[in-house]
């Protein structure tokens, strides 16, 4: 089947079995590998994306389901050479230690600070329970939400 | 408290890792995402039964499906792969395993051969165009199976007519192993005031890396050489292992190369079925073969972790000195022993059991069995975990049964600091260490002394609060080589490290660990930029790739910077050495008045001879008028095979809070002092105890491997196996002693790991010490904590 949608901006145009995940196109026929596959169950959050502005795990989509979709991957979040804040954060607190869960994390964590830009640790933490990282124990992800969140009401408290 | 060592340059400095750059964008390339052109893809079939004969394997619908290249099962390659070896056997002592026709101790077949003996065990292979096709084709083969009886309990696999696993190794007893004074031991027991004694399950746990195991084979018929991308934290072993006793290959003809690596804990360290078949079929096809396993594999296929099941004895004097502690132990291989596990369940575990404490008499005895379910491995802390476990369970019954403070019964039985070597009876001699210190550190943080105002406070709430204190020490850095020959090793626990200094000045560091996650690339930079005074921005670290880097063992039981790090601490030592006799010889002047700062040789009072770190460089790369008998060019490796191991130790205490209506359970306040002597980059070792104690809260509260008893698995995905969440824990309380190790010039201990060894004893005593019964098995879950509150009496 014929699947026509947008990733990181640029227009993607694929013939798939109408079996095929999400995430599988994404890493196997765009070769965008940054989206991570840790497990079958739509359990762990490594693979999660957004679909049009949404967050979602992209194994838990089927390629066709996503026609006529807006899909962002880690890939595409920044400009190249240029970090988000959640990046920045993440990279010199240490909230990443073997990395494979980082993309997915990316992505979530994204989303909660769109919706709310000075999250609290309970709001982080809670947001956090559908990625799964066995390294960190979150607490350093936790840090650098935190600081993202200490910035923004900086800013805010700046703007006034 | 404060690392003095913290006004030296970049050792001991919170630089955030390098590599997180590439993490954090996505970019880290790990094995699953590299694809070379014309790569087609394998699948396993895995057994479906704990233990089976194989009447039969119908592949011939499976071969004729779309994309399919190959199908391949245990017949077709009997005479072609070997068997995997096993090379960690419990030392010392008589072991039986099953055969491998090289004579070294085999660990199963690449592909069953009659019988499958586990739920994961690989049955046949598919090789397709792609993923979803090889998956058809998979499924699509017909097994026809003959269930045997199985058995999953080591107790009831020793029982009389139990059902057998292996012909060579009878009763399924791989090894009956002991250590310390056993008779010394038992009179002990006979003539102490107080014995106390329990029945403990250290349940059986899954690593669960959150990147499946991966591997793409390659085969050159120009050279005749294959290439190994593998999800492999021992390169060069594997490598070593794969070619010399698998394929029956060359060794020069097998490069292994370990991309990113997403976590191991244990689980890639082993040699696994899927490394093998990608290489051999990659040959027989012309293409390369690529696998990624799907975390059901995983669970079902890779090594498992723990594993005892124990009665445990501890008896001292009314007074609260240990008198004697004794352990018998059974210990779950698994099906087949896996590449090390005997080891890991034998001497990391027995040798361990006394903890910090000095205890005249000790004694374990551990029963090595085989039985159908996951073969038995190492994870986060193994052994070292369960012997903590037992020892500071027992040391709280202990405590209650003299009616004396946990924390007093702990304080009077640790060895003294100036005892020190200390021999602990049971094979392991403490390098160095303060324990009480560093408990008393720890009660410090907790507020141990206020502990039953906040207990009459949270009864307030509603809530049980409860207090668990966990005191360890955890052998680490693995090690000397003859002694581990001694426990077992067939091979050897060296380590290497290789410096070289470009004609520009700049640095190539290389080792011969992998990272799995540990930030290598940043805390070897920083050994290197620290000897030599230059930025760490001129080093670039190289590793996993066994055709460029210099020889190791790899990286497990915490080995890589306690073993690895003096190797390439002496390796930049050994070159500035060089650089100085040479810039020495350059401005005309003896060695001995040269001095070396912040990149630069110079001659004090004598402001016209100086060289810089990067003229030095150049000057040896040309290699014109040098010293006589100095060889051009700086390029120097040294390997470190340790006196002997080191010796981490701590104190952690727990506060829980159970709510008395539902049995929920809330970690509220964790403290941990650990003491891994001085710290290279404080930022990386944080974030590893932070997620050792969250591992082990992980065991002590939810994560269990659950077998039925014809042995499959009933926890094989992440609905039913419970892994912590963000939720599950609050910040911690961290805090630290430096006491430095003898066994090696920095002084450095294991960090990576140390810190998940006491987290499950701390937590269950606290759990026990809020509801006020004796003991509660792991895991603790809210129902077991609400039946044992029902019931009120002992569980």
């Amino acid at each position: 089947m014929r699947t026509d949608l947008k990733v990181n901006g640029s227009p993607v145009q694929a013939d798939v079995e109408p079996r095929v995940l999400l995430v599988d196109l994404l890493r196997d026929v765009v070769g965008l590998t940054g989206t991570k596959v840790a497990c079958d169950t739509a359990q762990c959050g490594s693979c999660v994306v957004h679909v049009n502005g949404m967050s979602q795990k992209s194994c838990a989509i089927l390629a066709v389901a996503a026609d006529g979709a807006d899909v962002t991957t880690i890939e595409g979040i920044d400009e190249p050479g240029e970090l988000t804040g959640l990046q920045t954060a993440l990279r010199d607190l240490h909230g990443t230690q073997c990395g494979f869960c980082t993309p997915g994390m990316i992505m979530s964590l994204l989303e909660l600070l769109r919706r709310n830009p000075t999250p609290n640790e309970p709001e982080i933490r809670t947001w956090l329970t559908g990625n799964l990282c066995r390294c960190t124990g979150y607490h350093s992800v936790v840090r650098a939400v935190l600081r993202v969140a200490q910035e923004a009401a900086s800013a805010k408290e700046g703007a006034k | 408290m404060t690392q003095e060592t913290a006004t030296q340059r970049v050792f001991g400095a919170a630089i955030p890792p390098r590599e997180n750059a590439g993490f954090v964008r996505g970019e880290a390339v790990f094995t699953a995402d590299y694809t070379p052109p014309g790569t087609i893809h394998m699948e396993l079939l895995r057994s479906e039964h704990g233990h089976a004969k194989i009447v039969s394997i119908d592949t011939t619908t499976a071969a004729a499906m779309p994309g399919v290249r190959a199908v391949i099962t245990g017949a077709d390659i009997a005479e072609k792969l070997l068997p995997l070896p096993c090379i960690w056997i419990p030392g010392g002592v008589e072991s039986h395993f099953p055969p491998h026709p090289y004579g070294v101790p085999g660990a199963g077949f690449v592909l069953a051969q009659e019988r499958v003996r586990f739920i994961g065990e690989s049955v046949a292979a598919v090789v397709a165009d792609t993923p979803y096709q090889a998956l058809d084709a998979v499924n699509a083969i017909v097994v026809e199976y003959e269930p045997l009886p199985a058995v999953v309990d080591p107790r009831a696999a020793l029982a009389e007519g139990a059902p057998q696993l292996h012909e060579a190794v009878k009763g399924n007893l791989n090894a009956y192993w002991t250590c310390g004074d056993k008779d010394g031991t038992d009179k002990a027991i006979e003539a102490a005031e107080v014995v106390v004694e329990l029945d403990i399950v250290n349940q059986r746990t899954i690593n669960n890396p959150m990147e499946p195991r991966a591997a793409v084979g390659e085969y050159d018929p120009a050279t005749d050489c294959y290439t190994l991308h593998a999800t492999s934290q021992s390169p060069h072993n594997h490598r070593f292992l794969l070619a010399a006793l698998v394929l029956g290959i060359p060794f020069n003809k097998l490069r292994l190369v370990a991309t990113n690596i997403g976590g191991s804990f244990g689980t890639k360290g082993y040699l696994y079925p899927d490394m093998p078949l990608v290489l051999y079929l990659a040959k027989e096809l012309g293409v390369p073969v690529k696998w990624v396993d799907t975390r059901h594999g995983l669970m079902r296929s890779t090594v498992q972790g723990r594993d005892h099941t124990q009665k445990v004895v501890v008896a001292g004097t009314r007074d609260g000195k240990i008198t004697a502690l004794r352990c018998t132990s059974w210990s779950n291989l698994g099906a087949y022993p896996s590449t090390i596990g005997p080891g890991v369940a034998t001497a990391l575990m027995g040798r361990s059991i006394s903890g910090p404490y000095e205890i005249p008499h000790a004694f374990a005895e551990v029963y090595a069995v085989f039985t159908n379910v996951v073969p038995l491995g190492a994870q986060r802390g193994s052994g070292r975990a369960e012997a903590t476990y037992l020892m500071e369970r027992l040391a709280d019954r202990y405590a209650d049964a003299i009616g004396m403070d946990r924390a007093e019964v702990r304080l009077r039985n640790m060895v003294p600091p100036e005892k020190l070597p200390y021999d602990n009876g049971l094979g392991w001699t403490y390098d160095s260490g303060d324990y009480p210190t560093a408990l008393r550190l720890a009660l410090q943080h907790a507020g141990y002394d206020d502990v039953d105002r906040l207990k009459a406070e949270a009864r307030e709430r509603g809530k049980l609060l409860g207090v668990g204190i966990s005191s360890y020490v955890a052998i680490c850095g693995v090690g000397p080589s003859t002694r581990m020959s001694k426990e077992g090793m067939l091979g050897g626990t060296w380590e290497s490290g290789n410096v070289r200094v470009h004609p520009s000045g700049e640095i190539a560091v290389t080792i011969g660990s992998q990272s799995t996650g540990q930030s290598h690339e940043t805390v070897f930079a920083q050994i290197v930029a620290d000897v030599l005074q230059v930025s760490m921005d001129v080093i670039r670290v190289y590793r996993s790739d066994t055709e460029k880097a210099p020889y190791g063992q790899g990286t497990y039981g915490s080995r890589s910077y306690s073993v690895g790090g003096p190797a390439l601490y002496l390796a930049a030592q050994e070159i500035l050495l060089k650089m100085r006799t040479a810039a020495a010889a350059f401005m005309g002047v003896d060695q001995s008045v040269v001095e070396y700062r912040d990149g630069v040789f110079s001659v004090p009072g004598d402001p016209d001879k100086t060289k810089t770190f990067a003229d030095t460089a150049m000057a040896l790369w040309y290699g014109w008028n040098l010293p006589p008998g100095m060889q051009p060019t700086l390029d120097e490796t040294v390997f470190f095979d340790p006196p002997d191991f080191n010796y981490p130790f701590g104190s952690h205490i727990a506060f829980v809070e159970i709510d008395a209506t539902t049995g929920e359970v809330d970690v509220t306040k964790y403290v941990a002092v650990d003491d891994s002597g001085p710290i290279g980059n404080p930022l990386v070792v944080q974030g590893q105890v932070e997620g050792s104690i969250v591992h082990g809260l992980g065991q002590v509260l939810m994560e269990a491997a659950r077998f039925d008893d014809e042995g499959h698995l009933l926890t094989d995905d992440l609905r039913s196996y419970a892994i912590p969440r963000a939720t599950d824990a609050p910040f911690f309380d961290l805090d630290r002693t430096y006491v430095p190790s003898p066994h090696n010039p920095m002084g450095v201990k294991g960090a990576g790991e140390t810190a998940t060894v006491p987290a499950a004893a701390a937590v269950s005593n606290a759990i026990c010490d809020a509801i006020g019964v004796r003991d509660i098995p792991m895991p603790i879950t809210p129902e077991k904590i609400w039946r044992a509150l029902r019931d009120g009496a002992d569980t």
